[in-house]
């Protein structure tokens, strides 16, 4: 009963969501070229395939590359900025201006600076836009560990090093898988940034470009219900490496 | 005979923008080894400083800490803390908490052994059945008892609380209080209590501390004469009722309500 509501209910969301937006189109009386609607799509599914096989593997390989390098990033900048006041108050500025540039702004610096080299381009571009929540809160999940619970560890003769992984580590995973979640979602953005400004041929966001260059409208509707459909799968993925290192942190409903 | 605690002359401050803060002025305790030294005094004249200065977490400006006729001059493995907060690791069970200052001091112990021990402690508490429970699932009681068998674990000579039982109900204290008698009988440690429960101190304490206001001296020190067992009717009969009221007298003397000889 239980494991069929937790499927049931967000399938049941989604086709309602379906359902209005084929309604919308319909009453409107939108043409294909305005606007897609979901009956339109199994088509474009059915007819581009395999382009949509290997541009969605593309897109996925690099986003997850991107966030991988966006955690190890963003921990190491978080337990830098969690530790120490002085690169808190040197590096909060910076990060705050970096991160309020728009990306697509800097999708030609790195396609000048690495020319050809897409595959790299594309993985930067995940990093660089999905490792700021992760750095913010691992830094605030450190900064504000209790003094207490540093003490009963150090009041023994506990290495600093001791104290991160036995206390302050785990103690900022639920903070820091919640900071994923965001940074999924962001590293998807960052990858389709790139394949669509500067394409190259590769990935789900050249597949959109095509399908605009096409006026193939369908196309573009399908491959955006792709893409949303990468993110919910990625968004799965860590909501299950969650529950086997953060488990203890959700609370058994009452 | 040496004390197994010596707090001598210390006096401390904290460097604050608006200049140094004197918390702790030429203070002296001494508890001789296996007493239960409790500290009450009035809020914020640095009672958890004097606990964060005996465990070894800081150095006095000036004066000396001695534990077990050595100078203190930094952490060491034999000192045992329990706070208001009982500081649980949410992701780990009660018996693995517990355990958890064995991993430090001595990690080549078996698990099987360890494990023992935090098991013997937690029968000792009343926390048998509960060993495998995450913190979350227990009452704020039981999570303060685990604490506490977190803090002798590893057999510390000095245990030190700062306010243990402060956040806890009236009654739930009280039990609390006779589980610490038990748990004196069974396992020796000298122990120093930060309490604001004058009840609290008389109840457990072999010697009661009055600190003054900050910065905080040694005002008063009450010797005392339990009528009795350790039991919890023994706080009302007029001994303890005659301690407690001189414990009173110092508190207002000491918050600077009364001067010394007209406290009512």
């Amino acid at each position: 009963m239980n494991a069929a509501r937790k499927i049931g209910v967000p399938v049941a969301a989604i086709i309602i969501f379906l359902a209005l937006w084929e309604f919308l189109v319909w009453a409107n009386g939108w043409p294909n070229y305005v606007m897609a609607s979901p009956s339109d799509l199994p088509a474009a599914y059915a007819q581009f395939w395999e382009l949509f096989l290997s541009g969605g593997w593309s897109t996925l390989w690099r986003t997850v590359a991107g966030l991988v390098i966006a955690v190890l990033a963003g921990t190491l900048l978080g337990m830098i900025m969690g530790f120490s006041r002085i690169a808190r108050d040197a590096l909060y500025p910076l990060l705050i201006g970096f991160n309020a540039i728009p990306k697509a702004t800097l999708v030609p610096v790195l396609a000048l600076l690495f020319i050809g080299q897409h595959d790299f381009n594309t993985v930067m571009m995940a990093f660089m836009i999905s490792f700021f929540p992760i750095a913010v809160s691992v830094g605030i999940g450190l900064s504000t560990l209790e003094p207490e619970y540093r003490d009963i560890l150090r009041s023994l003769g506990a290495s600093r090093f001791t104290i991160f992984t036995k206390i302050a580590l785990p103690k900022t995973l639920p903070e820091f898988f919640g900071a994923l979640k965001v940074a999924v979602t962001l590293a998807f953005i960052g990858t389709n940034l790139v394949e669509i400004i500067s394409p190259h041929g590769r990935g789900l966001g050249a597949l959109f470009l095509s399908g605009q260059t096409n006026s193939n409208y369908p196309l573009m509707f399908a491959v955006l219900i792709a893409l949303a459909f990468l993110g919910i799968l990625l968004y799965y993925a860590v909501v299950f490496l969650e529950r086997i290192f953060a488990g203890w942190a959700e609370r058994a409903e009452s | 005979m040496t004390n197994l605690i010596d707090i001598k002359g210390v006096t401390h401050a904290y460097q604050t923008p608006l200049g140094p803060l004197p918390v702790l002025n030429d203070l002296n305790i001494a508890v001789p080894e296996g007493e239960f030294c409790a500290v009450v005094g009035p809020s914020g004249c640095g009672k958890s400083t004097l606990t964060r200065l005996i465990a070894g977490l800081m150095k006095p400006d000036r004066g000396e800490v001695w534990l077990h006729g050595e100078r203190v001059t930094g952490p060491r493995k034999t000192v045992g803390m329990a706070f208001q907060n009982p500081v649980l690791l949410e992701w780990r069970t009660i018996l693995q908490n517990v355990i958890l200052p064995l991993e430090i001091v001595a990690p080549s112990l078996p698990k099987k052994d360890r494990e023992a021990r935090a098991m013997e402690l937690l029968a000792l508490v009343g926390l048998e059945g509960f060993e495998n429970k995450r913190p979350s699932e227990l009452s704020g009681g039981m999570r303060q008892r685990a604490s506490l068998c977190r803090a002798i674990v590893h057999k510390p000579d000095v245990l030190i609380m700062d306010e243990p039982f402060g956040a806890l109900d009236a009654f739930t204290r009280e039990d609390l209080w006779q589980t610490m008698h038990e748990l004196r009988a069974k396992e020796p440690f000298t122990a120093v209590l930060i309490t604001h429960d004058l009840r609290e101190s008389v109840f457990l304490g072999d010697q009661v501390i009055v600190l003054s206001g900050r910065p905080a001296t040694t005002q008063y020190v009450l010797d005392v004469k339990f009528p009795g067992e350790r039991v919890l009717d023994g706080l009302y009969t007029p001994e303890s009722s005659a301690m407690l009221h001189t414990l009173r007298e110092q508190i207002q003397i000491a918050q600077g309500r009364a001067e010394p000889g007209q406290a009512a």
